[in-house]
């Protein structure tokens, strides 16, 4: 199948009000390096710059288009996280969001306690539809929209890279091996955006300003209930550089060869 | 005590992250000195697959074929899921960490109120407790984990285990359709949709490519040295060509993309960005091709050849063909 281009994002929207919330978290930036923490169960961020996380700038991305073509509503970040949180979650509100909310606490080290954390914050207000990332690139968990989704008891959709709304029912296209999944469901829901579902908007000097000026409510919550313990943080196994067989097309059978003959692959 | 296996299958046939599943469940089961039970469930055409468990190693297959599991619906296979879990108390439940399974996992831990470790690629059983290790951060680092209680739920990276054999003759019981099953959306496939080639992350072999190809058209030449190492091979690319539009993200390795362990990856005209690097890197055979002797892709590789991979890979393209034909 030969692939003709990015799908362009259909919002058919007749709705006149959407309350959307976007669950966001703050990650090392994907070109820092990451290292083995001095105690060997943690890991060093030191030096690495901090951003909002990759899949979550997709999932703002969505919500704010999805206010304005319902033309009113409101879009609201929360994340669960210490002070510097805040950063991140003004980095949201400088692309549009309304307002934030900081829940102060740690997540938990497998999923299920921050997913507890964000279900009980959100049970007492209104949505019509929640989005996640994907996946935070920090612990690469995805866990954490599927299990809000069913501590909340509401529909949900995830690794989504095409997503439509039509009044209070919506249709997602999930990526699956070799193939879309198309899936219906009704509002509220959750999706959980999947790169691809859009092209996320810069900051602009005038939206960063206005940032600064936009609620940003704190709530303690305590830290999240963790279920697993980390006992090691290790490198990834070594790999050593092995040999350059040769310089251009000439050196191809060779390296046949070799495949076929030391590393036994072909 | 015994450990719970989810099968998973698409239209009717079992698919190969479900034997992967499997052997990491018997090579689990056999440390710990427990019985293995699959829990398979799909449309009536199923049931001819249950057999197939047996010969990986599932002692026991519960069995659910009902119209109801034609689709992936979320809520009503976690249902099937938590039936099957009622049923045998299970210490240990693995799902694969397929699109199906990163997606069913967290339910079913979420219902159970048990701990997930997701994409693991190893388990053990130590002191009695579950231990796994899992790539994080982009496979930048390995962290081992420890389960504070039961059941632990993981999920297996596809190609972590190979599938083997470890045939017995596995008992299938019939598993319910539970009549709580509801389901919160419809799902299906899209049309047109289904692509030739396996996913990037469960293929045999991954030919990427990068910004050295210099434009999309040029992958014609990557699509030719895939058909000719065969029907196992997959396609990948680097972030910069996923984002320059030329190829889908769903071919994308690396850091936001996916983190795959293929016995061969070619990285064709990659140059090798730290986020590439760490979600390439545990493939087994790595051939680098690319112009710059100082690439920091030739420092993983295995056998790299400095050269123009316009005239590198039709080269490998043929002498490819010619070794196909002679085997």
């Amino acid at each position: 199948m030969k692939w003709l281009g990015r799908p362009e994002t259909t919002l058919n929207f007749v709705s006149e009000l959407m309350n959307i919330i976007v669950c966001i978290k703050r990650v090392p930036d994907s070109e820092g390096r990451i290292a083995v923490g001095g105690d060997g169960t943690s890991v060093d961020t030191q030096g690495v710059k901090f951003v909002l996380n990759p899949y979550d700038e997709f999932a703002v991305e969505e919500a704010l288009k999805l206010k304005e073509a319902a033309g009113a509503g409101s879009v609201t970040v929360i994340t669960l996280g210490g002070d510097d949180s805040k950063e991140t979650l003004r980095t949201a509100l400088a692309m549009g969001a309304d307002q934030a909310i900081l829940l102060k606490g740690k997540p938990s080290v497998d999923g299920l306690g921050t997913a507890e954390k964000l279900a009980e914050a959100i049970a007492g207000r209104e949505y019509d539809m929640i989005l996640f990332g994907k996946q935070a690139i920090d612990d690469d968990n995805l866990q954490v929209p599927a299990m809000v989704a069913e501590l909340l008891g509401v529909p949900s959709a995830t690794v989504v890279v095409s997503l439509s709304v039509d009044g209070k029912s919506a249709r997602a296209e999930r990526e699956v091996e070799g193939g879309h999944e198309i899936v219906e469901f009704d509002l509220p829901a959750i999706v959980a955006a999947q790169k691809g579902l859009n092209e996320p908007r810069y900051a602009s000097l005038k939206g960063i300003m206005a940032a600064k000026k936009k609620p940003l409510e704190e709530v303690d919550m305590g830290d999240a209930e963790s279920r697993l313990e980390v006992v090691q943080v290790m490198n990834p196994p070594e790999r050593t550089a092995g040999e350059i067989v040769g310089e251009g097309a000439d050196a191809v059978p060779e390296l046949v060869r070799k495949l076929r003959e030391e590393a036994k692959v072909l | 005590m015994s450990i719970l296996v989810f099968a998973e299958q698409r239209g009717g046939a079992l698919r190969q992250a479900a034997s992967e599943t499997v052997t990491a469940g018997r090579v689990l089961a056999d440390t710990m000195g427990v019985e293995l039970t699959a829990v398979l469930v799909g449309p009536p055409s199923i049931t001819g697959e249950s057999e197939k468990l047996g010969r990986h190693g599932a002692d026991k297959v519960l069995l659910g074929s009902d119209e109801v599991y034609g689709e992936y619906l979320p809520g009503v296979y976690a249902d099937a899921v938590v039936a099957a879990v009622t049923t045998i108390d299970p210490k240990v439940i693995l799902f694969p960490a397929s699109a199906l399974g990163k997606d069913l996992a967290p339910r079913v831990a979420a219902r159970l109120k048990a701990g997930l470790a997701s994409d693991v690629t190893e388990i053990r059983f130590e002191d009695g407790r579950i231990v796994a290790v899992r790539p994080a951060y982009g496979g930048k680092v390995y962290i081992t984990v420890a389960f504070k209680g039961e059941p632990a739920v993981l999920s297996v990276r596809p190609r972590a285990y190979m599938a083997e054999e470890a045939p017995r003759d596995a008992e299938v019981q019939e598993l319910a359709t539970p009549n709580s099953s509801q389901a919160l959306s419809k799902v299906h496939m899209a049309e047109g949709a289904a692509k030739e080639r396996p996913d990037v992350a469960e293929a045999e072999i991954i030919v990427a490519g990068g910004r050295g190809l210099q434009e999309a058209e040029k992958w014609s030449l990557l699509e030719d040295l895939a058909d000719a190492l065969g029907p196992g091979t997959a396609l990948g690319a680097s972030r910069a060509v996923v984002d320059a539009g030329w190829r889908p993200h769903d071919e994308q390795v690396g850091q936001t993309g996916k983190v795959v362990a293929p016995p061969l990856y070619f990285a064709l005209g990659i140059s090798g960005a730290i986020q590439h690097l760490a979600g390439m890197r545990t493939a087994k055979c790595i051939v680098a091709v690319n112009k710059d002797p100082e690439a920091p892709i030739f420092k993983v590789a295995d056998y790299g050849i400095v050269g123009d991979v316009f005239e590198v890979v039709p080269r490998m393209t043929e002498e490819i063909r010619k070794l196909r034909s002679e085997d």
